[in-house]
């Protein structure tokens, strides 16, 4: 049988391409009618590009990506659509052995607690400072990414200027490992599996996860070109629907041997398959132990991939708060209609699978996983706690600001 | 006349970069550098100040190009991609051709779009030189896994160059193969059964 639709994706080497691939070697698009063609990339500016003239229908994209297109921060925006986010969590923040040498004699210990950590990195910058030593250089993937704002938020939280007591630089994740056994970074915010590639060549340590800096949060979305998005909507529904599938396939214990076989093909992230398993089972090792961090990476439990318009605002209040854009009404209304959760609803009423019954909430609110009111099935929420105990109010966007004003 | 423009290219192919700068420099820049290598670059776009950069799309370190474009302190006067908004076939032919131009502020479109187009077309040369270049080499490989096969025959069978050579060609024909195929499994073959054979 030929396939209705032909979906061209873009993706990067990362394991939260895990549901596109998925979706395609494992049948669920073909399943739509989809025949999904997935083409790897070298940077998020090339994906940004291949969407923008029509190389791409759709591509994985970190998830403020789309919201800078759309605020016109990038230098070759098309409209982008989120209409489903890949997953929850997957990244870490990882160090040089060096580093983690000072920050275990200003008392860090191997527990990911980004509390703690935080404290003996901002004890380690500060002796630096004193010493007048160059500053630490931390890496990220790109200046609109759940990296640069997680890294950011753990550094402001626990004291840090990262604008100010650092450096932060730009990196493809691959090479991030590469940097700190140079010595050219000090420590690097990437996501899965290229912390651990770090600590299997054992010149890093991780730190600190992205799950434990804000649980439950936001990482990667589809990005959708809004002219194929709005010329093809049955095959973007058909796309939602897979990718929805592939997302239960990868979110079951039973098959994450498989998936990580899977990902470490060749075509995909080319790696060895153990640096997958860390982020899938939870078990993230330190040293000569192993922290259990169970939600560490979500492809599917929890609404892992509704897009949440909370999500997007949070992601534009950080956009705000590191100035890359201005606060005001028009930006924060183009940031909420980024995130497409009608399209998302409409894609999968016909699957009758539990859907949150708003499409935002208060983020950070809660402390537990808590069962919500839903459509047809029953659904699980969070923790969705940052460390710091901050909650972002999305309907109250400068009030949250200025706390971070006056916390910074 | 406006001041020569001083333009950067940033392209880890050395061959590419080359033919890029020979393109430039007939079309009258005098002031092109070449870099392959990103390490140490904010310093050199201090030290060049370029006007206009090509970088190859393949450059895995764009995200950190285009980031130290708009922020770093070695940049004196912001630089932005070059999208010329009303010429899309334009954009479409730079991102097909794996080539991307950024501009410093301010810079007249019009003294721009020529140096796009020409590193355009000579991305697309080289491609087709590359193409041209793999294919020689495959047909190469091809010759060479054939003569060998003929050995083979030659040897185990007394057979001429010209009988071996049929051989091998009907074979292919019956099979609806290539000869080259056929040539491979028979060097295969042979070495799985006398290593010594084909050495």
């Amino acid at each position: 049988m030929s396939a209705d639709f032909q979906i061209r994706a873009g993706f990067m080497p990362l394991l939260d391409s895990a549901l596109l691939v998925v979706a395609r070697e494992m049948g669920f698009a073909a399943r739509e009618g989809l025949e999904l063609t997935l083409v790897r990339e070298i940077s998020w500016a090339n994906i940004r590009d291949r969407l923008a003239v029509g190389h791409f229908d759709v591509a994985h994209m970190l998830a403020p990506m789309p919201i800078a297109c759309n605020l016109g921060l990038s230098p070759l925006a098309a409209r982008t659509w989120a209409p489903m986010a890949l997953g929850l969590g997957g990244n870490a923040v990882t160090v040089s052995t060096a580093l983690w040498s000072a920050m275990t004699a200003e008392g860090a210990l191997p527990d990911l607690d980004p509390t703690m950590t935080g404290i003996a990195l901002k004890a380690v910058v500060a002796r630096r400072g004193v010493q007048a030593a160059e500053p630490l250089r931390f890496a990220v993937v790109h200046p609109h990414s759940g990296h640069n704002y997680e890294l950011r938020y753990w550094l402001a939280a626990s004291g840090i200027d990262p604008d100010r007591d650092i450096e932060i630089v730009i990196l493809p994740p691959p090479l991030m490992a590469d940097a700190l056994g140079a010595g050219r970074i000090d420590g690097y915010c990437a996501g899965e599996p290229w912390n651990t590639a770090a600590v299997d060549k054992q010149v890093g340590r991780i730190v600190t996860a992205k799950a434990m800096i804000w649980k439950s949060s936001p990482e990667k979305v589809l990005g959708v070109a809004a002219r194929w998005a709005d010329a093809n909507p049955e095959a973007l529904a058909a796309l939602l629907r897979a990718l929805y599938r592939a997302a239960e396939w990868c979110g079951a214990a039973d098959n994450h041997a498989e998936l990580a076989r899977l990902l470490a093909g060749p075509g995909y992230v080319d790696c060895p398959p153990d640096w997958f398993m860390p982020a899938l089972s939870g078990r993230i090792p330190v040293g000569d132990g192993v922290v259990h961090v169970p939600d560490f990476f979500l492809p599917q439990a929890k609404a892992a991939t509704f897009p949440w318009k909370s999500h997007a605002l949070w992601f534009y209040a950080q956009i705000v708060r590191w100035g890359q854009v201005t606060l005001n009404a028009q930006n924060e209304l183009i940031a909420r209609e980024t995130y497409r959760p009608d399209l998302y609803r409409a894609a999968l009423k016909p699957l009758g699978v539990a859907l949150p019954g708003a499409n935002a909430k208060i983020e950070g609110a809660l402390m537990r996983a808590t069962p919500v009111g839903s459509a047809g099935a029953s659904l699980v929420l969070g923790p969705d706690g940052f460390f710091d105990g901050r909650i972002f109010d999305p309907d109250h966007i400068d009030d949250y600001l200025r706390g971070t004003d006056a916390a910074g | 006349m406006a001041a020569a423009l001083s333009i950067l290219v940033i392209d880890e192919n050395r061959i590419r970069a080359s033919i890029i700068e020979a393109g430039l420099r007939d079309a009258g820049h005098e002031r092109v550098t070449l870099v392959y290598d990103v390490a140490g670059i904010a310093r050199r776009i201090a030290e060049i100040e370029p006007d206009v950069i090509v970088i190859d799309l393949e450059n895995p370190n764009r995200d950190m190009l285009e980031n130290m474009f708009q922020l770093s302190r070695a940049v004196k006067r912001p630089i932005a991609m070059f999208v010329d908004r009303s010429d899309q076939a334009s954009i479409e032919a730079a991102v097909e051709a794996g080539v991307s131009a950024y501009v410093v502020d301010g810079m007249r479109k019009e003294r721009v779009k020529p140096i796009l187009d020409m590193a355009i077309s000579r991305f697309n040369a080289f491609a087709r030189m590359e193409q041209e270049l793999e294919k020689v080499r495959g047909e190469l490989e091809h010759r060479k896994l054939i003569d060998r096969a003929k050995g083979i025959l030659m040897k185990s069978r007394g057979l001429s160059e010209e009988a071996a050579y049929a051989l091998l060609r009907k074979t292919a024909m019956n099979q609806n193969r290539k000869i080259s195929d056929i040539a491979q499994s028979l060097v295969t073959a042979a070495g799985l059964l006398d290593p010594g054979a084909d050495s």
